[in-house]
């Protein structure tokens, strides 16, 4: 009798190869499955189970999923347009333009990063309404929301620094604007708008350094905070506050919890 | 009993050289911070001069007003004489423009506006209107040997004083 595909990948987690990247074995008893998660770097950050209804899509609305999706989208993107861009006065703007009428698919890419950055900023604003609104940042998870504001600020700072790379006027005058609003802090705020800018104007060092800032510091940093937002998620007990649902579907579930509650003794 | 005045010594000893431990990192952690922010504070600045030659006075005819575009400065000929204002925005550092039309400078971005005609209450530069904070800076002014008008953009005068106004 001919082996069904199901059987074919049965036996591929048999091989030795296979063995020696996967530790946790075969099978699908519940405790293969959880070390599956659990013995995986990527994903041993995630409980070993989770209620199908912590991941419906009423949970949350995908909308913190949909924001490191645009993330993604933003990396993957960002990364091609680094091999044409050269961060300095006499060439970033007709690195602008060559990569929107030049270079093969540069169009789309360029198009993509800042479509996806305009929809990153969107999206973060919307899942921190979702949250709120759902009372998901009460206790115990308001170093969460902290977390979550970080986030937010460096989401900004991304799209700031990355406004400056085109070298245009829009650019330009944006950036002039912006960095004299970092002049209002009190005492400090000249010092800040010095070393922020590398100089006293818009100018080459400004874009070395939000070049730099956009590709590198920001990126790298939102990267951090995301693992940490991500892992508290689950140590704090999943993606929403049970206490924080309407009375009536708290009615509804209450034969679920007790289950699990019976479950968990 | 012997035994108990050495324990207290090492207990001290442990924590001296803790202290110790602490106070190097410490004392190198503030010296990286001050290292790194002298880094990150450029000491030259490949900047255009902040001195700029602006011709012959005869370049600019009697009750004139002259953007140079480049230099971000206006070069004003008044019944008084020649005086030169910043044209950046003392609000968020907009270039501003100078209409003939209504006989003011305006700001594109926000919508401040400055007087240039000197009256009994105001100055060349005031405020007429918008959010700018401040009156727009005279800019030191002078005749080099050759006679041509120079202006520092890096010093702020106070308004018609030797420093701020040429005549010729």
């Amino acid at each position: 009798m001919a082996k069904t595909i199901d059987q074919y990948f049965d036996d591929l987690r048999d091989t030795r190869v296979w063995r020696s990247i996967f530790r946790s074995g075969t099978g699908s008893s519940t405790l293969k499955r959880a070390l599956a998660i659990q013995q995986n770097v990527f994903l041993h950050l995630f409980s070993t189970k989770v209620r199908t209804r912590m991941l419906s899509l009423s949970a949350t609305w995908y909308l913190g999923t949909l924001t490191l999706g645009t993330f993604v989208i933003l990396v993957a993107t960002g990364i091609p347009l680094m091999f044409y861009y050269h961060p300095s006065v006499p060439q970033a703007y007709a690195d602008t333009k060559d990569l929107q009428f030049v270079v093969s698919s540069g169009l789309f890419l360029r198009n993509l990063h800042r479509w996806s950055a305009h929809a990153m900023v969107f999206l973060v604003f919307a899942h921190m309404f979702k949250v709120f609104y759902r009372g998901a940042y009460r206790a115990p998870r308001e170093f969460n929301w902290v977390i979550g504001v970080i986030l937010l600020l460096i989401t900004l700072l991304l799209s700031y620094t990355g406004y400056l790379l085109p070298w245009d006027q829009l650019a330009y005058w944006a950036i002039t604007v912006g960095s004299n609003i970092a002049s209002a802090v009190p005492l400090i705020g000249d010092k800040i708008h010095f070393l922020l800018l590398g100089g006293n104007a818009v100018n080459a060092n400004a874009l070395l350094r939000f070049y730099v800032l956009h590709c590198m510091i920001l990126p790298l940093a939102a990267m951090f905070f995301v693992a940490v937002h991500f892992w508290r998620i689950r140590k704090d007990g999943g993606l929403y506050s049970h206490a924080s649902e309407p009375a009536t579907l708290r009615a509804q579930t209450a034969g679920d919890s007790a289950a699990a509650a019976k479950e968990a003794q | 009993m012997a035994d108990e005045p050495k324990k207290i010594d090492d207990a001290n000893r442990r924590q001296f050289f803790l202290k110790l431990g602490l106070g190097s990192l410490g004392i190198a952690a503030a010296g990286s911070a001050a290292f790194a922010y002298q880094y990150l504070e450029p000491n030259v600045l490949y900047e255009p001069s902040p001195v700029v030659n602006e011709g012959k006075p005869d370049r600019y005819p009697l009750d004139s007003v002259t953007l140079d575009v480049n230099s971000a400065i206006y070069i004003i000929h008044s019944q008084e004489g020649y005086f030169s204002l910043s044209a950046i925005c003392t609000h968020l550092g907009c270039m501003t423009a100078w209409k003939p039309e209504l006989g003011i400078i305006a700001c594109p971005c926000h919508g401040s506006k400055f007087y240039v005609q000197a009256e009994d209450d105001h100055k060349p530069g005031d405020k007429i209107e918008g959010p700018a904070p401040r009156p727009l800076p005279w800019k030191r002014i002078w005749l080099n040997d050759d006679g041509d008008l120079l202006v520092d953009r890096s010093t702020d005068v106070p308004p018609m004083t030797r420093d701020s106004l040429v005549r010729v």
